[in-house]
């Protein structure tokens, strides 16, 4: 009795084990019913009852989205629902019609989901920076000879084979490191170079558990900083800069797309209003702003 | 749609091709938990004979304690090896967070309670007849002890094989404690959640086919063993 019950638990966890991997990612599947009974529940209704944004950790982690979501649905009455993942599986999720709206940091491949025609057009939003942080000491010397070079920073690091911690994950974030690895001339590799395949809170939990150098953007860092025994070593590197862009994705994919109101989404974004929101967020709890406006007035 | 038959042709070829890092994946996962169960099982089933047939005060608080731990969520075993292992945490100086070692103690914790619970259910049900005969050959506690193992054998392979099931299959413990690094502390289901979370379908379908067919032999070696053992006692 004991036994079967138990082996048809095993069963269904096992088949849900690979539903979950042989499938996009499962949040968006649920959230498209319940979009699908939006439209079809109130058709005169011009936006519909919500849209799904696209988007990267760094919007959820630092708390921006909570902050400013809110207007958005004061406004339109329109509902938000996040999914935050890496870059390159949020724009994936658009090209699958898996949501409305991308809100990414990865301005070559936004570039190429409007070109092959998934996105209809792409704009700048704000942009936050990235700091290489060591342990408290900089035992590596970062901060007295690469204050401000990102790649001969980490041309440092590999030189002494000093613990580096990647994300590894194929995120925005990660696509940035390697980017300065490739500039700095070097394939990382080898015991010191950690591929953690996380997200950015459990990277800096593990850089700070194992004393040793990470990436990251600003606004996570700057949420975590309490806990972690790492400071900025290096950072005003121009290619540390992170543009965020918006993207309404192509209706034309999938009937399922809330067209309408996924471009009631970019306008307010871009609007001036909406822009004072994000640069004044951050300031009160962090001391300093995370993200910095930039969209241009239209 | 073409996601899924992309995805699964990518995976076949992956497989078929015996990806190098696909299999060391497959064999951490396998080292890790066929460790902690089997760590489990050395100290799990004497432990729960033994509790079988001593005097134990409070033997329903016992039964109810391991009863409760046997449902324990991984991600609170995670969270609780984690803090515990953790630098500035009790055993921080041992140096144990994100390696395999941590997980097998994170796994180990998971299924101890499992091995223990099944194993004492079925021996504590079923083991009358023997307790009583060994009382007539005037046996002490450790021959008690040696006598139940031995005459419920498939009875408690099917337990360790079951903590197994549940170890293999978990991401919650050995994701937080392991931190999934590549080439050392990634496993089957932490490496699905990742190659899931990039978009690369068919390496996240290869290692849950994978993963299935690990389960599924493990449920079959289950119900053969829990058939034998049924025609055994009749």
């Amino acid at each position: 009795m004991k036994t079967s019950t138990l082996l048809g638990k095993l069963v269904i966890l096992a088949v849900a084990a690979v539903l979950t991997a042989g499938c996009t990612p499962s949040a968006p599947v649920t959230t498209t019913v319940a979009q699908t009974e939006g439209i079809t529940e109130a058709p005169a209704e011009a936006a519909g009852a919500s849209i799904i944004l696209s988007t990267t950790t760094s919007t959820q982690d630092s708390g921006l989205l909570d902050a400013i979501l809110p207007d958005f649905t004061a406004k339109t009455g329109i509902e938000v629902k996040v999914v935050a993942v890496g870059t390159g599986a949020a724009l994936k999720n658009g090209e699958d019609g898996n949501c409305d709206v991308v809100l990414v940091h990865a301005r070559s491949d936004e570039e190429a989901f409007v070109a092959d025609g998934f996105g209809l057009e792409r704009f700048d939003v704000m942009y936050n920076d990235f700091v290489l942080l060591g342990p408290v000491g900089d035992p590596a010397g970062l901060k007295a000879d690469h204050q401000d070079d990102a790649a001969a920073a980490l041309k440092a690091l590999s030189e002494s084979k000093t613990v580096f911690v990647s994300r590894g994950d194929d995120s925005g974030t990660h696509k940035k490191e390697l980017e300065i690895w490739a500039e700095a001339g070097i394939e990382p590799a080898g015991e010191w170079y950690v591929e953690a395949g996380q997200g950015m809170g459990p990277v800096l939990t593990m850089a700070n558990e194992m004393k040793a150098y990470t990436m990251t953007d600003r606004a996570t860092y700057l949420a975590m900083k309490a806990d972690l025994d790492l400071e900025i070593v290096v950072a005003g590197d121009e290619g540390l800069l992170n543009q965020y862009g918006v993207i309404a994705v192509n209706p034309d994919i999938s009937e399922n797309i809330n067209a309408e109101g996924a471009l009631a989404f970019v306008d307010w974004i871009l609007s001036a209003e909406t822009q004072s929101l994000i640069g004044e967020y951050g300031i009160e709890a962090f001391g300093e702003p995370l993200f910095f406006p930039n969209a241009i007035k239209r | 749609m073409s996601v899924i038959a992309d995805g699964f042709q990518q995976a076949f070829q992956l497989i078929v091709s015996g990806d190098g890092e696909m299999l060391a994946i497959m064999f951490r996962s396998l080292t890790v938990s066929l460790s902690a169960v089997g760590l489990a099982s050395l100290i799990g089933l004497p432990l729960a004979a033994w509790l079988c047939h001593v005097r134990l005060p409070g033997r329903r608080a016992f039964e109810l304690i391991v009863f409760n731990l046997m449902s324990l969520p991984t991600v609170v075993i995670g969270l609780i090896v984690m803090l515990t292992l953790s630098r500035s945490g009790p055993l921080g100086s041992l140096g144990l967070i994100y390696t395999a070692k941590a997980m097998i103690i994170a796994q180990f914790i998971l299924t101890l309670p499992i091995v223990v619970g099944l194993s004492y259910d079925l021996m504590r049900r079923n083991g009358k007849r023997v307790l009583e005969l060994a009382v007539t050959l005037g046996a002490g506690s450790g021959k008690k002890t040696r006598l139940l193992l031995r005459e419920f054998t498939p009875g408690l392979a099917l337990s360790s094989i079951t903590a197994f099931s549940r170890a293999i299959a978990e991401v919650g413990a050995v994701m937080i404690v392991g931190g999934n690094i590549r080439h050392h502390t990634r496993v089957l289901t932490t490496a699905i959640t990742l190659n899931n979370s990039m978009g690369e379908y068919g390496m996240a379908i290869a290692l849950g086919l994978i993963l299935l067919v690990l389960a599924f032999g493990v449920n079959s070696a289950i119900y053969f063993l829990s058939g034998k053992h049924r025609e055994n006692r009749t």
